[in-house]
Parts: structure tokens; C-alpha cells; sequence
């Protein structure tokens, strides 16, 4: 039980931080008004750009590779929810290495008594692009009205899950993409790379062969950011058995990525200044 | 660029990866289809394969470089240099952009074209008529970029607009899907357009669709859209050096 009581004040206290790093981070931006709205905006086009691309092709077709238009759409719309929670927590991870790393801002996280992770993470998030999931969401709900898909309640914990997994693959892929900046120096070009694999996940996976549709179930775990998921919620049970691995997948990866960064913080020796 | 060997490395596939993601997408799309949007299937990944490749030459950073530059105030010590700063600027990313046609562009085509054989272009008129509309995607891009850098002149925030403009550039050029995939409607406003002459008129001369004067036709567009976009950065930049106040210094 003391174990238990310890955990819920710890989570209490990192949640109270986590407002505190929230609020201020929204009184900075405000200084910043017009470029905080745009950057939503410019967020929002992109996805329009995406959801635009699936409209026009289905002009053309009717089904692509047995997947309907609405099928496609709702995809799309669930790959945007991990994808929201990437863009505002995990994206500016590819910070560490240059500015944590070499820089040696890192002396300064570490000198204080709370998870270096979580600071880093809440040190370098942009809350605002977060507003995607809400796009995801609408996008989800008008794409089940129109392939008349009937929910029941279990659907939305099931959903909340499935979401909650994909978010942790995308948290622990650019976690260990962070995490080796602890070993390697220097920039390697390896989160565009990793972000072009992510855009992957969100079309049907059968439409990938061979090799790249086992890397994206096992190795960058893409297909478990979108397709997996979406189509437990769709009720295609043919996938059932992928889709629903998704929360281990996730917490497997996390747990892999958090452990290779915990190695990482103990490698770290500072910038020597 | 070669001082990051790791780095150029990755960039290569980081092209094979994007050309990957619409090759799956578009080999999906013509399963059990003939011809669409005017286009049969092989047509169509080529044209996914050389709108990539052709996009590691003309692509550059010079919107990004520029709004820096004025909103750190470096543009200061620029003006004071006796060159044209747009033109410094441009030959600048077209030194890059030569830079990486040899190391880039070409090694990953022919990368590519292990992975998936891809046709050439037809012929050697055709070869030579790509190879200079290249060109005009090149300076049509570069000054739709200079064009928004200048607006950091205007505005302190610019992340979001560089990237709004991405989208727009990708999908009204042609980047993400040959125009003749849109709706009459949207065709007939694109027609209207710099866009399109930066990645889907050159890709229609690679592929033979713009034959003898349609492509000379093509060109002459180019070439139209470079100066007026040239005249219209020229306007912007003489109006916003007048009222460019530097901070501090």
C-alpha cells in the first residue's frame, strides 16, 4: 500500500509540474499571438493537404485494395490522434543531441530531482500542435457516420487504449532517436528519415510488401500508429489480432526506448565548462 | 555537405523513402485499373520517381536562410555588401543546387533504378527539353521562396508560414499527384498558377505528354512566371528595405 500511496503523490506532483511548464508555456506564446495561430493553421493545412489527396483519388477509384473512401478517411483520422500528441511532446526531441548533448544542457536538467525525460520532454513541447487530434477526432466521427458504424460504449475505452498505445510508439521510437545522441556526435539525418517511415502508418498495411511491411509491424512500428488500430474500432476482425496488440507494442517499445535512455544518461559526462 | 558523410547517406534514402510511400500508395491505387487521370500505371510511377528525384535539385532552403537572416537582423551587414542581395542569394543555392545534381540527384536516381527500373525520357530532344525546364522549376521555385522570405520584412512569425507554404508548393505543383487528377475546377485555377510549372509541367516532358511545340509552349510559361515573379520580389524587396528597421546593433 505505501508503494501504491507514493506512486499517486509522485504522479500528482509531476501532473501539478506539468501545468505549471502548460501555463507558462502558453504565456510565452501569447507574447507571440499571430504566430501561434498561424502555426495551428499551418498544422491544420497539412492535414487538409492529407485528407484532400485521399478525397481526389477516390474521384478515381472506387476501392483501394478492398479499403473504401470512408474506410481510408478513418484511418487517416486515427493516425492523426498519436500523430497530435507526437507533434506537440515528442517531435522536438531531435533537440537532445545538439542542444542537451553537446551543448551541454543537460547539466542542468540533471541537477534537479525529477525525471530527466519528462523534463526534456516538457522543456521542448509545443502544446498547440496538440489541436491535431481534435481534427482526428472529427475526421474519425464523420467517417463512421458515413459507413454507418455502430458504436457502443466499450468502443471508447477500447479506442482511448488503442490511441494511448500508438502515442507510446511515437514517444518511444523518438525517444531512443534521442537517446543516441548519447553515443554518436554529430547530426546523422535520422528523424526525417524516421518521420517519412511514420507517414507510413497511415494508409491500409497490406498495401506495403515484404520486407517493408515487417518493418513497419516490427521493427518501426508504424502500422501499430494507424492501421492496426483503426481497424479494430472498424470492426474489420480480420485484424483484430494486430490490431489489438497494439497497447503491448507501444509499452514494449516505451520501456525498451526508456531503458536505452536511462544507459544514455549514465554515459553522459557533461560539456566540461 | 560531404563534411557529413552520415548525413548525405541518410538523405538518399530519406528520397528513396518518400518516392517508397507514394509508390506503394499509387501500385495500390492501380490494381485493377487501366489508365487514370490519363495515365497508365508505369507512366505513373515514374512520374512519382522523377518528381522526387527532380525535387533533390531545385529544392532549397533560401525562405528559410532569408527570414533568419532579417528577423536576426544579419541582413544588416548584407545590405551594406555591394551585390544584388537576392541574386547573391540565388546563385547560392544554385551553386548547392549543382552540388547536389552530381552527388545527389544523380547517385540516388540511379539508386532508385535498382530498386525499380524507371523509363527514360524519350529521346534525346526530350532529355535536353526536361534538362532545361529543370532549370525553370529551379528558379520558379527559388523566387516563390524568396518571395516568402521577404514577408519575416512584414511579420515576426514565419515557422508556420514556411510550412503552409510547403503545402501549397506540394500539392499545387504537382508533387503529391499529376494535376490531371483534379477536379476541372481546381485544374482550371492551377492553370493560373506558378505551381504547376515547377513540377508537373517539366514531369509531362519527361514522359512524352508535351511533344515539340507544346513542350517550347511549357518552356515560354516558365519563363513567363520566373520574371513575373522576379518583377513582383523586385517591388517587395525595394518596399520593404524602406521601411526595414533593425534592432539594436
Amino acid at each position: 500500500m505505501g508503494w501504491v500511496w507514493e506512486r499517486t503523490k509522485s504522479i500528482a506532483w509531476y501532473t501539478e509540474i506539468f501545468f505549471h511548464y502548460g501555463s507558462q508555456y502558453l504565456k510565452s506564446k501569447m507574447t507571440y499571438r499571430a504566430d501561434f495561430i498561424i502555426n495551428v493553421f499551418s498544422d491544420f493545412f497539412l492535414q487538409s493537404m492529407n485528407l484532400i489527396f485521399i478525397l481526389v483519388l477516390f474521384d478515381h477509384i472506387p476501392v483501394l485494395k478492398g479499403w473504401s473512401r470512408e474506410e481510408m478517411m478513418f484511418i487517416y483520422g486515427f493516425f492523426l490522434i498519436p500523430f497530435g500528441f507526437y507533434s506537440g511532446f515528442f517531435n522536438h526531441l531531435f533537440d537532445v543531441p545538439e542542444k542537451y548533448v553537446i551543448q551541454g544542457e543537460l547539466d542542468r536538467v540533471l541537477v534537479r530531482p525529477m525525471n530527466s525525460l519528462f523534463q526534456v520532454i516538457v522543456e521542448t513541447m509545443r502544446l498547440e500542435l496538440v489541436f491535431g487530434v481534435f481534427v482526428g477526432l472529427a475526421v474519425m466521427v464523420y467517417a463512421a457516420e458515413k459507413m454507418n458504424l455502430t458504436w457502443s460504449w466499450w468502443d471508447i475505452p477500447l479506442g482511448m487504449m488503442l490511441a494511448t498505445g500508438a502515442t507510446f510508439i511515437y514517444g518511444g521510437v523518438y525517444t531512443l532517436l534521442a537517446s543516441l545522441g548519447f553515443w554518436f556526435e554529430g547530426r546523422m539525418g535520422l528523424m526525417p528519415l524516421v518521420y517519412n517511415i511514420s507517414n507510413y502508418g497511415r494508409y491500409p498495411a497490406d498495401i506495403y510488401k515484404g520486407v517493408v511491411r515487417f518493418i513497419l509491424t516490427w521493427i518501426l512500428p508504424f502500422a501499430f500508429t494507424g492501421f492496426y488500430p483503426a481497424t479494430v474500432l472498424m470492426k474489420r476482425e480480420e485484424y483484430y489480432y494486430f490490431g489489438l496488440l497494439t497497447p503491448v507494442v507501444g509499452l514494449v517499445f516505451w520501456a525498451f526506448s526508456y531503458f536505452v535512455w536511462t544507459q544514455g544518461i549514465k554515459r553522459y559526462r557533461g560539456t566540461g565548462s | 555537405m560531404l563534411a557529413y558523410r552520415a548525413t548525405y547517406l541518410t538523405g538518399i534514402f530519406n528520397y528513396t523513402i518518400q518516392i517508397g510511400a507514394y509508390f506503394f500508395l499509387w501500385q495500390a491505387v492501380y490494381e485493377n485499373q487501366g489508365r487514370l487521370g490519363g495515365m497508365a500505371q508505369e507512366e505513373m510511377l515514374t512520374y512519382v520517381i522523377i518528381a522526387w528525384v527532380a525535387r533533390s535539385f531545385y529544392f532549397n532552403t533560401l525562405d528559410r536562410t532569408l527570414s533568419d537572416e532579417i528577423r536576426e537582423g544579419q541582413i544588416a551587414t548584407e545590405l551594406i555588401r555591394p551585390y544584388s542581395y537576392q541574386w547573391a542569394k540565388m546563385a547560392r543555392s544554385l551553386g548547392e543546387g549543382l552540388f547536389r545534381l552530381l552527388f545527389f540527384t544523380i547517385p540516388g536516381a540511379v539508386f532508385i533504378y535498382f530498386l525499380h527500373p524507371f523509363g527514360g525520357p524519350a529521346g534525346w530532344t526530350v532529355g535536353v527539353l526536361f534538362a532545361i525546364s529543370l532549370m525553370g522549376s529551379f528558379l520558379i521555385n527559388s523566387q516563390i521562396n524568396l518571395l516568402v522570405g521577404y514577408l519575416a520584412f512584414f511579420t515576426l512569425s514565419t515557422s508556420g508560414i514556411l510550412r503552409a507554404k510547403r503545402v501549397v508548393v506540394d500539392l499545387l505543383s504537382g508533387l503529391l499527384m499529376p494535376i490531371s487528377f483534379y477536379p476541372l475546377w481546381a485544374r482550371e485555377i492551377i492553370e493560373y498558377l506558378p505551381f504547376q510549372a515547377i513540377t508537373y509541367l517539366p514531369n509531362m516532358i519527361y514522359l512524352g505528354k508535351l511533344e515539340g511545340l507544346k513542350a517550347i509552349k511549357a518552356l515560354a510559361l516558365q519563363g513567363f512566371w520566373f520574371v513575373v515573379l522576379l518583377m513582383m520580389s523586385y517591388f517587395i524587396w525595394r518596399l520593404a528595405v524602406r521601411k526595414l528597421t533593425i534592432q539594436g546593433g
